[in-house]
């Protein structure tokens, strides 16, 4: 099978439609099962593992992720939060179609709201794609926020 | 003129021995009068040495509302300075860390300082001559903090020129330190990338206290750590399966009480104190193979055990900081105003330690202490929410109450069940000694 462009971007335009309209079971049934999704601390991190991160996860702590925003006594999404992305069209930058691996990078704005308080944060996102069962998946994300060391407030949700 | 400055009595009647007045967490004047006596007059963690490994290396920070400069001199010592041109005032250094050489140079008219802060040259000096400059203060270069002191790497001030010594404000409490940097078979930590950074809108007490409460895990991070083992139930593992990593860290949290009783609290004298004196959270994490071989090779059999088997969950060092020795971490609680505090999160590698070590503790830090951890945001709901709830005029007293004996004793260091609020009281107790201390009354009668 192959994939065109057009469906490489139009994947990235579904995957953050889905968190913006908290579809998370589609959006966990994006990933391959070892995948991870990063969210650097420091600006370049190149080290996921032996240097703080402010996400590092794999699919069983994504599930718990999202497992506890419904929960009953999840005091701290009493109310629940909202979140928006505006994405710019996201580069393709690697097609390797023999071995059926996609690389894309997108230039992203995220707000997320909460009772009176909302931010904006400003990201870069890579994504790595795979061809399984035919399917496009999310082999492995890398979202790097522009003052990624600032001092933040709680960020609750997936930008 | 408010209420408190200069009012040792009014001050000491804010803590009751088993409550405390709501005006210590909301009320903007004792904000300003802990940032000019109790920040001033305790010794206050600035860094970690390695943060300042080689000459002219700087770092800055705050103590308290202060900003200063730890720096690597070139006689290879830890200095701390304020931060802050003697000329105008203006910071001399922005930047969180960085090297400046030999000496630092004010960016607005040149002054120049040694890394001691001594004034090293001014530019056109002879336009203060005759001018009586050489006796200002400001002549004579960036101020220095009071005392400063080196304690295995980590580093520690005192604002007040003087005060309590070091080992008298610390005392028996340092042993948590020892164990944390014992921990690597070299004797040394380094610190492991940048902090998580983390604004919280609530009083900085409300974090310290946290650290040694142990009744809300079970309640407030059931929604995350109850949810995780849920999930992981739900797995349905074959018998015997080793818990991955991230459950090792999060599934402790839904310890029943039972388990929080049992593990013990010990409070030393100036409001120090840990959870965590029989077992605690960290005692059941795998082994990694080939340290236990490592440290046997450093210290003996004996010693190594020893090392090993102290599993203290939180040491709180009053006023604002925690570390966990187990995983090597340290948090600081930089209060920015009465109603908001920045948490720092630094993680240390053992020199000589195995690496899988560094990356459960980086893995702790995220999963638990960042803006986006899953706990992380059900403890800062719960202490905003009391932040709100303190401005109820329904009552105006915040109860510590849990195991209180009447006329406790903070003098003497003493080990009760885990649940207590204890350490809490005598963190209390601790805020009023240097509260006032060097109130006008206070140190009078002391004179």
């Amino acid at each position: 099978m192959s994939v065109s462009k057009d469906q490489l971007i139009d994947f990235i335009y579904d995957e953050a439609r889905m968190l913006d309209e908290g579809r998370y079971d589609e959006w966990l049934a994006l990933w391959l099962k070892d995948g991870h999704y990063w969210m650097p601390l420091d600006y370049n991190q190149t080290d996921p593992i032996n240097v703080t991160s402010l996400m590092y996860e794999d699919l069983f702590m994504l599930k718990l992720r999202v497992e506890r925003l419904n929960g009953a006594r999840t005091f701290s999404q009493k109310p629940k939060s909202r979140c928006h992305h505006v994405l710019q069209r996201p580069f393709v930058d690697e097609m390797d179609e023999a071995a059926g691996t996609f690389v894309t990078k997108t230039f992203m704005h995220y707000v997320e709201t909460r009772l009176d308080e909302q931010f904006l944060l400003a990201l870069t996102v890579r994504h790595d794609l795979a061809l399984a069962d035919g399917k496009l998946r999310i082999a492995n994300k890398r979202v790097d926020i522009l003052n990624c060391d600032a001092a933040f407030r709680n960020i609750q949700l997936l930008p | 003129m408010g209420r408190y400055a200069d009012n040792p009595a009014a001050i000491k009647a804010l803590f009751r021995g088993n409550e405390v007045h709501r005006d210590v967490y909301i009320d903007p004047e004792i904000y300003k009068l802990e940032m000019k006596h109790l920040f001033a007059n305790a010794w206050v963690f600035v860094g970690h040495e390695s943060q300042t490994p080689n000459k002219g290396d700087y770092f800055s920070t705050q103590v308290g509302d202060q900003p200063v400069i730890q720096v690597r001199h070139s006689d290879g010592e830890v200095h701390v300075l304020h931060n802050r041109c003697p000329h105008k005032g203006t910071k001399i250094v922005i930047d969180r860390a960085g090297n400046t050489g030999k000496f630092f140079r004010c960016p607005y008219h040149a002054w120049s300082f040694k890394t001691d802060g001594c004034l090293l040259a001014i530019p056109l000096k002879k336009g203060y001559e005759n001018t009586g400059f050489e006796n200002s203060d400001n002549g004579k270069g960036m101020r220095a903090v009071g005392e400063v002191r080196n304690y295995r790497g980590f580093i520690f001030c005192r604002l007040a020129e003087e005060g309590i010594s070091f080992e008298d404000f610390f005392d028996g409490s340092l042993s948590s330190i020892d164990n944390m940097v014992d921990r690597s078979p070299a004797g040394r930590l380094e610190v492991a990338g940048p902090p998580l950074r983390y604004m919280h809108h609530c009083n900085w007490k409300m974090l310290v206290e946290n650290q040694t409460d142990t009744c809300h895990p079970m309640v407030a991070h059931e929604s995350s750590a109850g949810t995780a083992v849920k999930l992981w139930e739900e797995l349905d593992m074959p018998e015997g399966t080793p818990l991955p990593p991230a459950m090792e860290i999060i599934a402790p949290f839904m310890s029943p009480y039972e388990f929080f009783e049992n593990m013990g609290i010990r409070t030393w004298p100036n409001g120090h104190g840990h959870t965590g004196v029989h077992h605690s959270i960290h005692s059941n994490y795998s082994a990694i193979p080939g340290y236990m071989e490592k440290m046997v090779e450093a210290y003996g059999e004996e010693k190594a055990k020893a090392i090993l088997n102290e599993n203290r969950h939180n040491t709180v060092y009053f006023p604002n900081i925690m570390i966990k020795g187990p995983i090597q971490q340290l948090r600081v609680f930089i209060p920015l105003a009465a109603d908001k505090t920045l948490v720092e999160s630094y993680i240390y590698r053992l020199v000589d330690g195995p690496e899988q070590l560094t990356a459960r503790t980086a893995m702790y830090n995220r999963m638990i202490n960042a803006p986006t951890s899953i706990v992380g945001h059900d403890d800062l709901e719960m202490y905003e929410r009391a932040q709100e709830g303190l401005h109820s005029n329904g009552l105006e007293w915040v109860n510590i109450q849990r195991l209180y004996e009447e006329d406790e004793d903070f003098t003497q260091e003493k080990v009760e069940n885990g649940t207590t609020e204890r350490q809490m009281r005598n963190q209390f107790d601790a805020w009023v000694k240097f509260m006032t201390c060097d109130m006008d009354d206070v140190r009078e009668a002391a004179e």
